[in-house]
């Protein structure tokens, strides 16, 4: 009746897992009740859960991003501290969960913290940048975000109810394969992507199509925002390299599930096959990451320079090239499983190729800053302290891209530093500046400056202090994964780290904080005018936050850096433009379906997982039904009248107009 | 390059000394005891001086441009208009194509030079040593001799090795930090490398490649003896009488973690190829979550 689900997977004796498994569910249930009994209920459903505006699924992907990052910070505190316990000891996590831990770290911190951060960025800032209305598909927009959410909570669920896959964020074979994992870790793991891989690969053509079809009037490609363009990039990666992923992942499931030979040892399986494939997908991945986060510091940088960026178009060209590039390097990752010479070489090369266009970048946001006026707020921080870390973390990628500087450097604590060099310090600081940046654009009032200023010191000093030892250890010998040691030359290092880590704890203190005092002060935070930081493109011409047809009429654009001109031409006119004609507008009708179908696809993964056969046809089936219902409806839009567009729109003009004086104050 | 190899240095040795004052002695990569860690220890430190040469000018311009380019400065010039320039442009695409252009040939060179299946250059023969990785222990076995060994790799010094490499389960990687290049072992697969160590100790040797509950206790000592010694270490071995055939191995092979060095004075003959062609009985099943944990053992071999 319930598969292998019994009463013995839930972890009754480990106390760690039991406490944090009670708290975790007495603090989900405690919200939910708080929610229902405010009576916020209606409120939620009809105007976020049900939503299909591009910024209300953008923001909320960023909600499930930062409470994600704090389930993967959790993780990672406890790996700091179990390696700054464990030399010649056992410290307090046994390897059985401490593989959990390091396992589960990776796969929250890239599924469900980066991409949902980067995806959900992509799809608040985009359509606003293009000029347009919403995405090209809202309805499946909010169909992929709910899937995302499907996979979190079957990762989550992991915690409590059976355990975690224990075999690191990718699950080699045949350490992964039925032989040798037997449990429902891995099979946690497989679902949980595959659900939220097609959620994310469903937002990439979506995305795609939204950037190729759907743009403003005159809103050539040559004119759009930079961040339109990594943006591009990011999602032509998504919709070429998922597949891969959920390809790779489905053979592994038929492995475990059917008694396939893909990956396994026996019977003509080759296990370096899932390695070579996992990388085809998981090296283009980190350019998925790191290519909005490039966008967000160019925008960023212009906008704080109060100068265009420098070089557009080489840094459209860059974007591109780097794009195309990183499908050629995945080899990199296992240069020491005996490849030969040549292949090796080859790929090491193409990799430091990558290197040229990136740098090419580096120096355009130089020059962007080089006869600027730098306003050091913090998005502006946040930007200068990536150009900083980022070429470290490059060169140390670089470096290993040499191959016998691999052959000592591969799977040490080196690496890991390296990834999270360039990955803390690329893609979270980028989206730490694209939430500071982006804010009042979504809720109409700004983050605290001096909170915010203390969390970026604190993630800044944190993030040096936790890796730079692991460079160290990494040059020491130190391998990663490590439950415990007996080296004594490693101890004091990765005590040093775990102090790094408790420092960016800090920073995650005062982030909590900086959201909360905001909040509670939002009255005297407002953003009357749409235009907070004196803002370049698109995004910055509605009003903050922008009415739910973003733009009244869509604005007609003739060069580079649309509403700076329009912004232009106004102050030299010391007037608003003429009052446009106002029509109707059609919007998308909300619809719970994608909650409906992430719902059923929870109930089918989890009993995949379980392997509990009826309720995977239920789920399978309720899945499907929502679809077909979905696709039957008939009446998908409704409209917003001629007057109340005009009535809003007058709104946004006469709070600009009063402001049009001011110019120099901003300046 | 002088002044390139000085920063690499200053750069890399600098935490080097720091580990020097706190635990006597430097980091393992960065102090090689053979031929292979030398090489790789030098393309290191020139492949990290030719990238400092770019990458500290591009920090110290970032501080530099962003604090005198700030917003209440004056005396800076706002140059709004200052969007394009070919000759910039030409010159930021050029000063990485030029270190990559170099670094590319340090790699292609290099990839060749230090491949790991390749013969390092030696009057003497090399010694031949097939390495099986095990849940969770190292099992070496020397074809010449006929002996082998667990968790104990005790090898010549001055004279080339080659190493043929696999798995009897799941993925490892064979590494010693101090000689230098590590290899992946996988099951039903060879691999190869070749390795020298040119001074005399007891090196930490490690499975770098995540392999399962007991992979932290997979540790290896590396004792590099001189000629005579590794000779009599060998005949000592072979006297002892305990056997390496398919029984004891199917046993051996079974996962458990921290296990104590120990050897064998006489290997089955085929042993090694038989492993590698799966024609033995190996592990199958690991044991199940919470089963049977493996202890978190630390006790000092």
């Amino acid at each position: 009746m319930l598969g292998k689900l019994s009463w013995a997977a839930i972890p009754f004796n480990e106390p760690i897992p039991l406490i944090v498994s009670i708290i975790m569910v007495l603090s989900v249930v405690g919200l939910l009740a708080f929610v229902a009994l405010k009576g916020w209920v209606p409120y939620l459903w009809r105007e976020w859960i049900t939503s299909v505006d591009h910024k209300r699924v953008g923001v909320m992907y960023c909600l499930l991003a930062l409470v994600m990052l704090l389930r993967g910070f959790s993780d990672a505190i406890m790996m700091r501290s179990q390696q700054a316990l464990a030399y010649n000891a056992p410290g307090y996590l046994p390897p059985d969960h401490y593989n959990q831990v390091f396992s589960a770290h990776g796969t929250i911190m890239i599924f469900f913290v980066a991409m949902p951060f980067v995806v959900g960025l992509m799809n608040f800032v985009v359509p606003l940048q293009l000029g347009v209305r919403d995405v090209a598909f809202p309805t499946l927009n909010s169909v992929s975000f709910w899937m995302t959410a499907s996979g979190m909570l079957l990762i989550n669920l992991s915690l409590f109810i059976g355990n975690f896959a224990r075999t690191g964020w990718l699950p080699y074979p045949p350490l992964s394969e039925l032989a040798f994992s037997p449990d429902v870790g891995v099979d946690y793991y497989l679902w949980s992507l595959q659900i939220s891989g097609i959620g994310t690969l469903l937002s990439g053509v979506n995305l795609v199509t939204t950037i190729l079809k759907v743009r403003a009037p005159g809103m050539s490609y040559m004119r759009m925002p930079v961040f339109c363009w990594t943006s591009l990039a990011s999602n032509l990666l998504i919709v070429a390299a998922f597949p891969i992923l959920t390809a790779t992942l489905a053979m592994l499931i038929l492995d475990r599930y059917l008694g396939f030979h893909f990956f396994t040892n026996d019977l003509g399986g080759n296990p370096m096959m899932f390695v070579n494939l996992i990388w085809a997908w998981g090296h283009p991945e980190v350019y998925i990451l790191i290519l909005p986060a490039f966008g967000v510091f160019s925008e960023v940088i212009s906008t704080f320079s109060s100068k265009p960026l420098f070089g557009y178009r080489s840094m459209v060209a860059a974007t591109m090239a780097i794009c195309v590039l990183s499908f050629m390097v995945w080899l990199h990752h296992f240069f020491t499983m005996g490849a030969g010479a040549d292949v090796n070489a080859v790929f090491g090369v193409a990799t430091m190729i990558i290197a040229v266009p990136t740098g090419v970048k580096i120096f355009n946001w130089l020059f962007t800053m080089y006869g600027g006026r730098v306003r050091f707020s913090v998005p502006m921080l946040w930007s200068l302290a990536f150009m900083v870390t980022f070429v470290i973390g490059g060169m140390t990628g670089v470096l290993m891209a040499v191959p016998p500087a691999d052959f000592v450097l591969h799977n040490s604590l080196f690496l890991v530093a390296h990834f999270h060099n360039v990955i803390i310090g690329g893609v979270l600081f980028g989206a730490f500046a694209g939430y500071t940046y982006w804010f009042p654009k979504a809720f109409g009032f700004t983050l605290d400056e001096r909170l915010g200023k203390a969390a970026f010191w604190c993630w800044l000093i944190g993030f040096y202090v936790a890796f730079m030892p692991l460079y160290v250890l990494g040059l020491m010998g130190m391998t990663r994964r490590m439950q415990h040691y007996d080296v004594a030359q490693w101890h004091p290092w990765l005590i040093v780290a775990a102090f790094g880590a408790a420092i960016i704890a800090l920073g995650i203190g005062f982030q909590i904080a900086q959201l909360a005092w905001s909040i509670r002060t939002r009255d005297r935070r407002r953003d009357l005018t749409g235009d907070p930081w004196d803002g370049r493109s698109l995004e910055w011409a509605t009003s903050s936050p922008p009415p739910i047809f973003n733009f009244a009429v869509l604005p007609d654009v003739h060069g580079e850096e649309a509403y700076w001109h329009i912004k232009e031409r106004a102050l030299g006119d010391q007037a608003m433009p003429d009052e446009p004609s106002y029509g109707e507008i059609e919007i998308p009708r909300n619809t719970p379906t994608g909650i409906i179908t992430a719902f059923f696809a929870t109930i089918c993964g989890f009993a995949l997982i379980w392997h509990i056969w009826w309720m995977v046809l239920l789920g399978f089936a309720g899945a499907f039904a929502t679809f077909v219902l979905f696709a039957w409806r008939d009446n998908a839009e409704f409209v917003i009248g001629a007057a109340e567009v005009g009535r809003i729109d007058r709104e946004r003009r006469a709070a600009r107009a009063i402001r049009l004086p001011t110019r120099e104050q901003i300046a | 390059m002088m002044t390139m190899f000085s920063h690499s240095r200053v750069r890399l040795v600098g935490p080097a000394v720091l580990a020097l004052a706190t635990s006597g002695c430097a980091p393992a990569i960065l102090d090689p005891v053979g031929p292979v860690g030398a090489a790789e220890k030098t393309i290191l430190l020139n492949s990290v001086g030719v990238m400092l040469c770019v990458v500290v000018p591009v920090i110290i311009a970032t501080a530099v441009i962003g604090w005198w380019f700030r917003a209440s400065n004056r005396r800076a010039t706002y140059n709004p208009g200052f969007v394009y320039s070919g000759k910039l442009e030409v010159l930021v695409w050029a000063i990485p194509l030029l270190v990559i252009l170099f670094l590319g040939g340090i790699a292609w060179i290099g990839a060749h030079d230090l491949d790991p299946a390749k013969p390092l250059k030696s009057p003497a023969k090399p010694l031949e040593v097939d390495v099986v990785s095990l849940d969770w222990k190292w099992l070496f076995i020397y074809p010449e001799t006929g002996v082998a060994s667990v968790n104990r790799l005790v090898l010549p010094v001055g004279r080339p090795v080659h190493f043929r490499l696999t798995s009897s389960s799941v993925m490892n990687a064979f590494f010693v930090p101090r000689l230098g290049s590590m290899i992946y072992t996988m099951n039903g697969m060879e691999t190869q490398l070749n390795l020298q160590a040119d001074r005399q100790g007891r090196f930490l040797g490690q499975s770098s490649q995540f392999s399962g509950d007991g992979f932290a206790g997979m540790r290896f000592e590396t004792d590099v003896v001189s000629a005579s010694e590794f000779a009599a270490w060998a005949a000592r071995t072979k006297a002892s009488g305990s056997v390496l055939d398919r029984a004891t191995y199917t046993t051996l092979a079974k996962p458990a973690g921290n296990v104590a060095p120990h050897t064998y004075g006489a290997v089955a003959p085929t042993l090694f190829d038989d492993i590698l062609m799966r024609a033995v009985d190996g592990p199958s099943v690991m044991p199940t979550h919470r089963d049977a944990p493996i202890p978190a053992s630390t006790e000092k071999r």
